[in-house]
């Protein structure tokens, strides 16, 4: 078997992992704060809080997990990705970190402020944006060579391309719709009608917004990196059909106000199939034209132990994941706030 | 300052920071669980209310932890790319291991926080503490895993600048790896149980409210027994570490000791001040043959200098300072636990004398600062190399422009974030006395 295939299957699949837990977070801090600022404060922050204080942390875990195994598989990207995210990754350490701390210390310190729930409700937009730079580099095409053959990121490529901007909104836009669709759900199971409505609205308000922009994403992508744009057309274009079909079944299944549940399971599959169509057709490069698939993976031996790890991982985090679902997400009192 | 300088300083500040809550993050679940275990074991709400109010301080204590060690592990690639690149070959499984251990212990650290009430049988909720103290016990073993393999490097053979030949067990095993994560765990733990100890001293001294009393002695007592154990295991790590330097370091060992000439009978330098030119030490307190005596037990033991070695692969010589300060301190919080557990075996002194409580007061800084000493000490005892007798710090820094910027971003980063923490802590228990959660707890059991 191949292990580079494992390692970057296991990878994605922890990538959208975290792209589906931290949207949720990022986007609850967003409605917190709009909340707040509009008077709605009471209508929705309980609800959040309720989901929100358990799982947080487990939340980064998914992303310490992606960015940990990337290097242990593709000890390569550590060079290429490590030198050239040296800012962009710095903000969104930065603001990550400011992010969580706050939170903890408005939530557990009980003490509130209006200027760290800002910290917290702007960064978890922000947050997306920094960290999608690393998807848009993978294109290629920003990056500088100089002459003692060090590389450097190409600011000026970066901040004038459209393609750029279109992953950074598209990057926001995403994290706002998956949250308000999980919350709906998690507010009708809550029975928390006041925040149901106000989530409800947020979600169908966010679903056109995201359809164009994607659009735009993948226009651009034409300009940016043709073979990609038809390696995802014409090889996988299914996946992006099956997408489409996911969000409109989610969208019309909202509106009627049925089945909460199921929509935001396909609004999973929306993503997840967009998610691995683009990642799919991507291949063989992780890093174009740099990296390739292949000659980036760690030794043999290496890899054979990391497998075995995450296998044994893996039993051990499935139960206790769904030990936390069972608690915090499946409990229909807790959810309730009886709890 | 070059671009090696600044990233060398980054990832320092970054570590010296981290440290301080990753103690915190290994100690500390120990010691509510030891509370919660003896609150129900002797059904005294008195100790669950110690160990409901001690995680609660966690709480804040952790996401810093995790903020800060998030940062660290992607820094490790941002800041040393080359290190990654090469280095990922090898200590990539130690780190995804980690991540396990984190992931595991973050999911269990969460239903702990949050089900105090939720079942009826008591001991389910003391049961999932255990999860959380093996998570953070082992997430320390394999990071200090990764830390050891950059000092005593094994498991792989370098060529064409590539790691070839990898074995990640024999490299996850190397040499240092069981006598550092020894003395990482011990030093926590002592560390953690003299904070809570100054915490309670300090309550005691101050005695605002006089019906917790009883409860902060109760707590002085649990975690005064607790560190004398445990600085008497780190005393025994300690003494493992400079055998182990002696025989697989010993410029290490012989830059904290300012030791120049091969010689048996070695004495052991405290303090002092260093001419470097003339290798003249003045004003040092020297024990005579100590050094052989701590190297191998024997007085007459060879302790190679550091003449032996190339000028240029010697560690900063002011890391001697680092070393006096770390073992003065770990023996002053040895010395206070010992006489405070005296005072309980023999009853006429007092335990709670007020210059004892101030003595106790001030072993949680030095326990502390003990840590940060000894971690600078053993990161600057390393240089000039990242991966020892591998790879050169020169050779892994980034090269990537912007440096100077995200330095002075993450010093202002660090600075609110301390300044914040400490703030929050101390806003949470300063007006809210402990008998008032006592009496909630016996309140909530009477009606169960």
């Amino acid at each position: 078997m191949d292990y580079s295939l494992i390692g970057i299957s296991v990878l994605w699949l922890f990538l959208f992992g975290y792209i589906i837990v931290a949207s949720i977070d990022f986007g609850a801090g967003f409605f917190t704060l709009h909340a707040s600022l509009t008077g709605e404060a009471h209508r929705v922050n309980g609800l959040i809080e309720r989901y929100l204080n358990p799982v947080w942390e487990v939340t980064n875990v998914f992303f310490v997990f992606f960015f940990v195994g990337i290097v242990g598989f593709f000890p390569e990207t550590a060079y290429y990705y490590g030198t050239i995210m040296l800012i962009p990754g710095s903000i969104a350490l930065i603001l990550l970190a400011a992010r969580g701390a706050f939170y903890a210390f408005e939530n557990y310190g009980q003490d509130r402020k209006l200027s760290w729930l800002i910290i917290y409700g702007l960064s978890g937009l922000l947050i997306p944006a920094a960290l999608s730079t690393a998807l848009t580099i993978s294109e290629g095409g920003y990056i500088i060579e100089n002459q003692n053959n060090s590389i450097d990121l190409n600011w000026e490529a970066l901040l004038l391309s459209p393609f750029g901007w279109a992953v950074v909104f598209l990057a926001i836009v995403s994290v706002l719709y998956i949250s308000s669709g999980f919350l709906t759900f998690y507010a009708h199971r809550a029975k928390d009608f006041e925040a149901y409505h106000l989530l409800r609205k947020w979600f169908l308000l966010w679903g056109a917004p995201m359809i164009i922009i994607s659009l735009f994403v993948f226009l651009s992508l034409r300009i940016q990196n043709k073979a990609h744009f038809e390696s995802a057309v014409f090889d996988y274009g299914w996946l992006f059909i099956i997408s489409l079909i996911a969000f409109m079944i989610a969208g019309v299944l909202t509106f009627l106000k049925k089945a909460h549940g199921v929509a935001f399971i396909f609004v999973i599959i929306q993503m997840g199939t967009a998610f691995f169509g683009y990642g799919l057709s991507k291949l063989p490069y992780i890093l174009y034209p740099y990296v390739k698939l292949n000659h980036a993976v760690t030794n043999d031996s290496m890899a054979l132990f990391l497998v075995i790890a995450f296998v044994f991982g893996l039993i051990l985090l499935l139960p206790s994941l769904y030990f936390l679902l069972r608690l915090f997400v499946l409990d229909k009192d807790y959810v309730r706030g009886r709890k | 300052m070059d671009a090696v300088d600044i990233s060398r300083f980054l990832t320092g500040m970054t570590l010296a920071v981290h440290i301080i809550f990753a103690t915190i993050g290994v100690g500390m679940p120990l010691f509510f669980a030891i509370a919660e275990f003896l609150g129900i074991k002797k059904r005294k709400p008195q100790y669950i209310a110690l160990a409901q109010r001690w995680s609660k301080g966690y709480t804040i204590t952790v996401a810093v932890g995790v903020v800060t060690g998030t940062i660290i592990g992607l820094q490790l690639s941002l800041l040393w790319p080359t290190f990654m690149r090469i280095g990922g070959h090898v200590i990539a499984l130690p780190l995804f291991m980690e991540t396990f251990a984190f992931f595991f212990e973050a999911i269990f650290l969460s239903i702990y926080l949050y089900t105090w009430n939720r079942f009826k049988n008591q001991w389910i909720h003391f049961f999932l503490s255990i999860p959380v103290i093996i998570g953070g016990t082992f997430s320390a073993f394999f990071i200090t895993s990764v830390n050891s393999f950059m000092n005593t490097p094994a498991g792989m053979t370098l060529k064409n600048g590539r790691m070839v030949n990898v074995d990640p067990v024999e490299a996850m095993f190397n040499a240092s790896f069981f006598v550092r994560s020894f003395h990482v765990v011990a030093t926590a733990i002592m560390t953690m149980a003299f904070i809570l100890a100054g915490i309670a001293a300090f309550k005691l001294l101050k005695n605002k409210v006089q019906e917790d009393k009883r409860y902060h002695q109760s707590a002085l007592k649990i975690t005064m027994i607790a560190g004398l154990i445990f600085s008497l295991l780190s005393m025994l790590a300690g003494d493992l570490s400079a055998k182990f330097l002696h025989e697989h370091q010993p410029e290490k060992l012989a830059a904290y000791e300012w030791h120049f000439d091969t010689e048996s009978h070695a004495d052991l330098v405290l303090f002092g001040v260093l001419d470097e030119s003339t290798q003249e030490v003045k004003g040092a307190i020297r024990v005579p043959g100590a050094l052989s005596f701590l190297s191998d037990n024997r007085f007459s033991t060879e302790v190679k200098g550091l003449n032996e070695f190339p000028k240029e692969e010697l560690p900063p010589l002011i890391v001697h300072y680092f070393f006096d300060l770390m073992v003065v301190f770990g023996i002053f919080c040895f010395i206070v636990s010992a006489i405070y557990v005296l005072t309980l075996i023999i009853k006429r002194f007092n335990s709670h004398h007020k210059w004892l409580l101030y003595m106790i007061l001030l072993t949680g800084p030095a326990a502390m600062l003990a840590i940060e000493f000894g971690w600078f000490l053993t990161e600057l005892g390393r240089q000039p190399w990242i991966v020892r007798g591998v790879l050169k710090i020169q050779e892994a820094a980034t090269q990537a422009s912007g440096l100077t910027f995200v330095t002075i971003l993450f010093a202002i980063l660090y600075f609110v974030l301390l300044v914040s923490a400490t703030f929050v802590l101390v806003r949470m228990f300063k007006h809210k006395p402990a008998y008032e959660d006592i009496r909630n707890i016996e309140s909530q059991r009477s009606e169960a």
